[in-house]
């Protein structure tokens, strides 16, 4: 099918139709066709900063997250070379930042922990771990920011910016030295507020916004991606298994647990 | 020519003994492995050095004191196959996050303030621990891949049985430690 409006696209053998306008990532993702991505998130506008999204447009490597389709494309995404491209991409990312899973409340549901898992990830890359000491910023009364933790997909500014009108984050430095910023001294004099979209848990991918209180809130087993391959839900067009969302818990009444020195009729035994 | 057992020595640096008890999650299929292999080197069997040559040499946590060091090193020198073990192993786990004490001319000595004289746990001297016999604590917690040449590393905290069955039966093999989706976790 190809006429004025659509187009078809050739994906690794796989004949897709597009709308013309779409990005290669909107295409793949409308035709059940997963590109692994970090920096790419729905409902904002793509930066194509991560290059895990690279795909062969004709031969040459493109951002599918950025790269509207054209005519004639003939796209290689899941092949070993892309493959060892993003697996290397991934790989330093871990290396620049202090990824320590174990102690990360992020684990189980981190985008970037779980696209280490889809690239299959296991053995050492051959970089030092460079180990940054950047400030971790308490001061909001209901989030935390880890710095450390931050691969600088740029999607809390986006979201502060485009979804919730408030410029709270902004890339400062440059090269090596590039992390995000807040728009005053710390969080807790800028306008962010836990309900804004930046805060929530489908901005951050990693564990660098934490939401206060809400930590741990998923046991081993049922967190996101315990279960799942990141991108299945696009590769099925199933929802996810499990709710990123924290579930609220009924709290405990102590009316309901009588004190144990006491028997069924109130009498003291 | 008949086959010798495969000769196996562990160690726990800088962990928690929790890869160790992992190790032993692969429950039945210990006998399985005693029948090809034998452990020289090990706290799994008491024995504090190392009798002969091994071929694989299992490292669970990283270096946080001198002692640590010395153990990897003589893992190093008398192991073929030297594979880390477990997130500590790999980039420093649970310890590593001492390095991380910011705004500090001294990190070590804030951390071992925090822990002796300021905190509030009970400790009537006040005194940092600092008997002779004590091995040196480092100025940082290095991975082990920091200070000797690692071969493979097995990912986890701690790795399951099912992957450390799998990773040490390919090594057994003479095979890569591939390890399938589903046994690579990191936390």
């Amino acid at each position: 099918m190809s006429d004025k409006d659509h187009l078809t696209l050739n994906i690794d053998g796989q004949k897709i139709t597009a709308k013309r306008g779409q990005t290669l990532m909107q295409a793949c993702d409308a035709a059940g066709v997963y590109i692994p991505r970090l920096c790419d998130s729905e409902g904002l506008e793509p930066q194509g900063s991560c290059r895990v999204c690279s795909v062969k447009l004709n031969g040459r490597v493109v951002a599918a997250c950025t790269q509207p389709v054209v005519a004639n494309a003939h796209i290689e995404s899941e092949t070993e070379e892309i493959n060892r491209y993003r697996k290397d991409l991934v790989s330093m990312l871990f290396h620049e930042g202090n990824h320590l899973c174990p102690i990360c409340e992020a684990s189980g549901r981190c985008e970037l922990q779980a696209m280490a898992y889809r690239l299959g990830i296991s053995q050492a890359a051959p970089h030092p771990y460079l180990e940054p000491v950047r400030p971790v910023d308490a001061s909001h009364p209901d989030i935390a920011l880890d710095n450390n933790r931050c691969i600088l997909c740029g999607r809390c500014i986006r979201a502060s910016r485009d979804v919730d009108g408030k410029h709270v984050f902004e890339y400062i430095g440059r090269g090596i030295h590039k992390r995000i910023g807040v728009n005053a001294d710390c969080l807790a004099e800028t306008d962010a507020s836990i309900d804004d979209h930046a805060m929530s848990l489908e901005v951050c991918p990693v564990g660098c916004i934490i939401r206060k209180r809400e930590g741990f809130f998923a046991p081993v087993g049922e967190r996101l991606y315990d279960t799942e391959v990141i991108g299945r839900d696009i590769e099925t067009q199933q929802p996810h298994h499990h709710s990123l969302h924290k579930i609220e818990v009924k709290q405990i009444d102590p009316a309901d647990f009588p004190p144990f020195n006491k028997d069924d009729n109130g009498d003291t035994v | 020519m008949s086959k010798r057992k495969v000769r196996i020595a562990t160690t726990s640096l800088a962990g928690c003994f929790g890869c160790h008890m992992s190790l032993l999650d692969i429950d039945e299929r210990i006998v399985d492995l005693m029948a090809i292999a034998e452990f020289d080197r090990s706290p799994l069997n008491d024995k504090k050095t190392f009798t002969r040559r091994c071929d694989i040499g299992l490292v669970e946590g990283g270096c946080c004191n001198e002692d640590n060091v010395h153990v990897l090193k003589e893992f190093r020198k008398n192991c073929d196959v030297l594979v880390a073990v477990g997130q500590c192993a790999i980039m420093g786990g649970l310890p590593v996050m001492r390095n991380a004490i910011m705004h500090s001319e001294d990190p070590l000595r804030e951390c071992l303030d925090e822990a002796y004289t300021t905190s509030k746990v009970l400790n009537p001297s006040k005194q940092i621990p600092n008997d002779p016999a004590l091995p040196l604590i480092l100025d940082k917690v290095y991975t082990c891949a920091q200070v000797v040449k690692i071969d493979y590393q097995i990912p986890g905290c701690p790795p399951s049985g099912d992957t450390l069955w799998a990773a040490l039966t390919a090594l057994i093999k003479n095979e890569e430690p591939t390890l399938d989706y589903a046994l690579i976790k990191f936390d």
